[in-house]
């Protein structure tokens, strides 16, 4: 039988906020055990939020930025269960009257466009740490995370693909990197995605059973991990086994999915208005105030990329998903008035060397002022390319401009074709048996053979001879010969 | 509407409230009592009127982002029933 996959997500983002929810503890990550959390987050008794207009600010961007409705009037409701890492017994969120409403994200993958529904997002708090080590039979709990804000933004069941999720999910990291609300430090937890799955025989209308996979951190453990899961959806159903409608836990070590909860205990979070939290109300100038405020979004930008410097639309797809790889790339086309080397260099030398050093663009050794520099020298022939990688190797490792670096270790292009000359006519009368296969090949055949003569002069001059001058009197000099 | 007994055991496993057995029949006749009130009220036509959130007619003052509240571990602490390192312990929890 035929299967079609149908894949729901639920992702959560952390807001760069710099304190709290619903309290003026900092944020800030790594700071040693629970010494950012205050007496609201431990929810001592007498405690009362007060909620972070910074939070409700960052939750609009984002429902302007998938063109949602926007909740004039949010209610904050109680999710009640009991874990040790959320210590008032209930997590502050909203149900019925969420600050986002109805919007979209359009996304692209080798099959084409499809647009991603998205139902709404809600701003909640985040919980605590469990840590499992032993502590003499007892488990350790830091608060420090505890009421973090948090948006969580449900799709529709819109996507058939683990492609069209993971692409779904950069697509979503892309925006709340560009507005700014989001680190996107998916490694430390600050967008976190639940897929849901479920698969039907191709053509049926109705849904099949639905499993939830938990906590997902990296957009390729999306892939894997569904993957995974329909695969074993498949196998169960064609063994004439049913699937249970259960939280799994995603296991990329052995890459399986493994049952959490099963549905027997299935929660009842006994939602009801928070009591101790007004109705959010925002008015129209609010949120066109906001609205003002916007960056240029993702789509936007690439577009712009591909219709003002004529970028393949892979290339601006690419360039534009960070903003600031995006900013950067502009900086360098500044700096160099070269649009697409300088999207060769940043995609590609650049790129090579922040992944092998495991470093954010952000904090690249070269900046985009250099890199510019460099790339001028390519333009106006001072440098070739080749030479133009070690250059930036120095840039990197030691700094300095590309001037400083060419002069001082003497890597200017030679053009001046007197002295290539000079070097061509001593190769060519070192390499008599070369020259003589040369003149004995069809004409036809003689360009592959350049090759050779030409790797001589470049070792003589040191990778320095412009290569274009060297072709050029060479083929000149070769075939004069053999008349 | 009316409870029975093993709805009541179930509220009070949901909210963790340790109940005794002889009290659930009075805990059952109450709620019910409270869940007919509620019935009552459901007869009252409603069409038109905005749900309400929160009793108070007021809407939510917000606060700046700035951070106000310092470490205060120790002291915060100090009333813990134990720590180590810095973290709070409890009982066992991994499921």
């Amino acid at each position: 039988m035929e299967w079609e996959t149908v894949i729901g997500l639920e992702i959560h983002v952390q807001l760069s906020t710099q304190t709290k929810i619903f309290s003026g503890a900092s944020t800030a990550f790594g700071a040693e055990p629970n010494t950012q959390a205050c007496a609201v987050d431990l929810a001592l008794p007498g405690t009362l939020p007060v909620f972070n207009e910074n939070a409700q600010r960052m939750a609009i961007m984002f429902g302007l930025a998938i063109n949602a409705e926007i909740g004039k009037r949010a209610v904050f409701e109680r999710k009640n269960y009991f874990y040790p890492d959320l210590p008032k017994g209930y997590q502050t969120t909203q149900l019925e009257k969420p600050v986002v409403g109805e919007g979209y994200v359009d996304i692209t993958t080798d099959d084409g466009s499809r647009r991603v529904r998205i139902h709404h997002a809600h701003l909640e708090e985040d919980a605590g740490k469990s840590l499992h080590e032993d502590f003499h039979g007892m488990s350790g709990i830091d608060l420090n995370r505890a009421g973090t804000p948090l948006i969580e933004i449900v799709s529709e069941p819109d996507m058939r693909t683990s492609k069209e999720a993971s692409e779904y999910a950069r697509k979503v990291h892309a925006i709340v990197t560009t507005l700014g609300i989001c680190d996107g430090n998916m490694a430390e937890g600050s967008m976190r995605c639940d897929c849901n799955v479920s698969i039907r025989p191709k053509g049926q209308e109705e849904y099949g059973t639905r499993t939830e996979l938990k906590n997902i951190n990296s957009f390729r453990f999306i892939e894997r991990a569904i993957d995974t899961e329909v695969a074993r959806q498949i196998d169960l159903i064609e063994d004439g086994g049913t699937v249970v409608q259960e939280t799994r836990l995603y296991d990329p070590d052995r890459n399986e999915t493994r049952s959490m909860r099963s549905k027997e205990d299935a929660n009842d979070y006994r939602y009801f208005p928070c009591p101790d939290l007004l109705p959010v109300v925002v008015d129209d100038e609010y949120v066109e105030a906001i609205r003002a405020t916007l960056p240029e979004l993702p789509d936007a930008r690439r577009e712009r990329f591909i219709s003002e410097y004529s970028l393949s639309e892979y290339d601006a797809g690419v360039l534009s998903a960070y903003r600031p790889q995006a900013d950067y790339y502009e900086a360098v086309v500044a700096a160099s008035k070269d649009a697409k080397l300088a999207a060769n260099w940043v995609m590609g030398e650049l790129a090579k060397n922040l992944n092998a050093n495991d470093t954010d663009i952000k904090e690249s050794p070269v900046n985009a002022e250099q890199l510019g520099g460099l790339l001028q020298r390519i333009k106006d022939n001072t440098i070739s390319g080749n030479i133009a990688k070690k250059v930036f190797e120095h840039m990197w490792s030691e700094g300095g401009t590309a001037d400083e670096i060419i002069e001082a270790k003497g890597l200017k292009q030679v053009t001046d074709t007197g002295a290539i000359e000079k070097v061509i006519d001593e190769v060519i009368a070192n390499s008599t048996s070369q020259v003589e296969q040369y003149k004995a090949a069809e004409p036809d055949k003689r360009g592959k053979m350049i090759g050779f003569f030409m790797g001589q002069v470049m070792k003589a001059t040191g990778g320095k001879a412009n290569p274009g001058a060297v072709t050029g009197l060479l083929k000149k000099k070769l075939d004069a010969l053999c008349d | 509407m009316s409870l029975d007994q093993s709805d009541v055991e179930r509220i009070a496993y949901l909210a963790r409230l340790a109940i005794d057995e002889q009290d659930i029949p009075q805990y059952t006749e109450n709620l019910s009592s409270i869940l007919q009130l509620v019935d009552e009220m459901q007869a009252i036509d409603t069409t038109g009127v905005e749900p309400l959130a929160h009793p108070l007619d007021g809407e939510q003052r917000l606060r700046v982002d700035e951070v106000s509240e310092m470490n205060q571990r120790e002291q915060l602490q100090s009333v813990a029933p134990a720590t180590e390192e810095g973290l709070f312990l409890v009982p066992k929890v991994i499921e």
